[in-house]
């Protein structure tokens, strides 16, 4: 159990080479459990790879409870990890695995019968403990290699993308028993990921990454809720949020922005935005949107409703996806099963003006309204003047 | 449960070609036996296969008479070189897979170039060596070249085999607090069986069959067994004894057939057994 703090942290390959890491600042408590988000190359595993270790930095600082770790080597650094291909030794039964680490640091053998016994009990593992590797499961083997990194009791965890290699039903039975078994053990951990369900379930905080930089470090609510940028909104959230080009118009202190679904004149509709930072009438931006922030008029009063024409259904069981156009854009909107309209059915849309955001078209930045450009927490999007 | 046993024409066809390969193969493995256990006047009566008059072992007697300190020479000189080679090839492989330098890839091609180089090339440089060295004509100096020579190939062999294997491993053990040289013993080598059976076999095949370094780099009791069959075989004086040239032939070419059967198994018990999932 430790606090984890990555001051400035810096990595490159080699002069001419883009920078793998670009000033990473991070800082979690003891017992939180801290997720790199991202997709593939965005330099999250070698985030971890530095942490552990196994990578040296180019620059910056890894403080574990305040002390700069980066100098030192894995073996000395106390954090074990738990790798995607498990890395389970072949050769060794699933007891001399967990034992390994334990061996190596001299532990008495009495000790180390005791502590495989106490992990193999933790994990339902015990009736596997003379076999070797190769004649277990997907899931065994994932559960053997959490085992031998609980057996050694480090500060801190790691686990590098660890259930990308079973199978769906399997992969979100062991999400919940790790996220039982960090309820339990209250270690700190760092969690890679390029899964985004895995990243809102897991985490306490959550980093999403893009390019060797961290596009937003917060909550997994904050992160889903308050996304800093095109990039984090788009990558949160399944479906994923649907953004809308629009061209902002002031009328009087509002600003409208226009909707318009198909080429029908009768089927569009401005919807009025609260006054947003100087400059941006009659520019093109993103009107980002959650498909469950769209609702059929039969939800709030008062908000403006959107006619537009049903194109696509998709039932997934508990919801139902319809697929509308609005602004030439393909738009997703979560309805439940019961309320659900038929293929060429025109509808009533609302989007609640306090849910909407709106992103820069060449920057990806979120545009904040005027009173709140400078805050980032979530509860500042309330802010925004609705109608 | 096959139930198409008729034997068709091309079936008959490929049974015929295989024995005839096989006759080919072992004709002269079964005119040597015949004959090792010959007496010199049966040879001379008799044809090539006719089975002996009176069977009788004098042949092997007098080849391990005059062969035998010749064998435990090459017993002497292939032991050590093929252990320490492949000894010397898993480190080797183990450092150019799993723990690259800068430079490495280069060091490793370079490396390649052994393999290619033919004996008669490295003779006299080698000799040169081995005279600065003080070790001419001795059996170390022979352990020498066949080492040095073999390195190139179980360097290969290995780097090879370890670069299939997930470098997670590699980097597991060292979050477990583990080496260079214990990941190497404990982790990497157990293995490595199927792969140090090949190498064993290969390296046991070259060294003991070799007759080249032995001629040059050995002379008198030092000599291999290659070195010392060719000598009685070669001999001009006195009547030829064909029955002891076959048992000495049989002799020199035993070891390697033995090692061929039993690492053989190994080797086979080890490719299947060394599951190992990535």
């Amino acid at each position: 159990m430790a606090t984890l703090e990555l001051r400035k942290v810096h990595k490159s390959y080699g002069s001419g080479l883009a920078d793998t890491l670009k000033n990473i600042e991070l800082k979690i408590d003891s017992g939180e459990f801290l997720i790199l988000v991202g997709p593939s190359g965005c330099g999250k595993s070698t985030l971890m790879n530095c942490i552990a270790g196994l990578e040296s930095i180019s620059g910056g600082e890894i403080l574990v409870e305040g002390a700069d770790i980066s100098g030192m080597s894995p073996k000395d650094r106390d954090i074990a990890m738990v790798f995607q291909s498990y890395a389970l030794y072949p050769t060794m039964s699933v007891r001399d695995n967990i034992a390994f680490g334990l061996k190596m640091r001299k532990m008495a053998p009495e000790a180390i019968d005791e502590e495989v016994a106490r992990v193999a009990r933790l994990l339902q593992i015990e009736h596997l403990l003379k076999r070797k590797p190769g004649q277990l499961s997907g899931g065994q083997q994932q559960r053997v290699a959490m085992g031998r990194a609980l057996a050694r009791r480090p500060k801190i965890y790691l686990f590098d993308e660890p259930l990308s290699n079973l199978d769906a039903k399997l992969r979100v039975e062991m999400r919940t028993e790790i996220k039982l078994m960090h309820q339990r053990l209250k270690t700190t951990t760092v969690y890679v990921t390029h899964d985004q369900i895995e990243a809102m379930t897991l985490g306490d905080k959550v980093a999403v990454m893009k390019e060797g930089i961290i596009q937003q470090f917060g909550t997994p609510q904050q992160i889903y809720n308050d996304p800093a940028n095109l990039f984090v909104a788009s990558f949160i959230g399944s479906p994923p949020m649907n953004f809308i080009p629009v061209k902002l118009e002031p009328a009087g202190n509002q600003l409208f922005a226009p909707l318009c679904s198909g080429e029908k004149a009768e089927l569009s509709c401005a919807l009025p935005l609260a006054a947003m930072a100087e400059g941006v009438e009659g520019r093109e931006v993103i009107l980002g949107v959650r498909p469950e922030q769209i609702q059929t008029t039969a939800g709030t009063p008062g908000l403006v409703p959107i006619a537009a024409e049903v194109e696509i259904i998709e039932p997934t069981g508990p919801d139902t996806l319809v697929f509308v156009t609005l602004n030439q854009t393909k738009v997703c909107c979560r309805m439940s099963p019961d309320d659900a309209p038929r293929v060429g059915q025109v509808i009533e849309l609302q989007l609640d003006p306090e849910k909407i955001m709106l992103f820069d078209a060449n920057s990806g930045e979120r545009l904040r309204p005027l009173s709140a450009t400078t805050a980032q927490s979530a509860s500042n999007v309330t802010r925004l003047r609705s109608l | 449960m096959i139930k198409q046993n008729k034997l068709s024409f091309s079936r008959l066809a490929i049974y015929a070609t295989l024995l005839a390969a096989c006759a080919v193969y072992l004709v002269p493995l079964i005119v040597m036996l015949l004959t090792s256990f010959k007496t010199p006047e049966d040879i001379r009566s008799g044809n090539l296969l006719s089975w002996p008059d009176v069977i009788t072992a004098i042949g092997w007697v007098k080849a391990w008479d005059s062969l035998g300190g010749f064998f435990w020479n090459s017993v002497k000189i292939t032991v050590p070189a093929v252990l320490i080679s492949t000894l010397l090839g898993a480190l080797n492989g183990y450092v150019l897979a799993m723990w690259r330098f800068k430079g490495s890839q280069l060091f490793f091609g370079l490396l390649l170039f052994g393999c290619f180089l033919p004996f008669q090339v490295v003779l006299l440089p080698a000799s040169f060596t081995l005279g600065k060295l003080g070790l001419a004509n001795t059996t170390s100096g022979l352990v020498l070249v066949h080492l040095v020579y073999g390195i190139a190939f179980t360097t290969l062999f290995f780097r090879n085999y370890y670069v299939s294997v997930p470098d997670a491993l590699v980097r597991a053990a060292r979050l477990d607090g583990a080496g260079f040289f214990t990941i190497f013993g404990r982790i990497l080598l157990p293995m490595s069986v199927p792969i140090i059976m090949v190498c064993l076999i290969w390296q046991f095949t070259q060294i003991w069959n070799d007759f080249l370094f032995g001629v040059v780099f050995a002379s008198g009791d030092t000599q291999p067994i290659t070195v010392a069959l060719n000598n009685l075989v070669n001999t001009s004086t006195g009547t030829k004894e064909y029955n002891v040239d076959m048992a000495a032939a049989m002799i020199a070419g035993l070891p390697t057939l033995v090692v061929y059967v039993l690492a053989g198994k190994y080797f086979l018990r080890g490719l299947t057994a060394g599951a190992v999932k990535g």
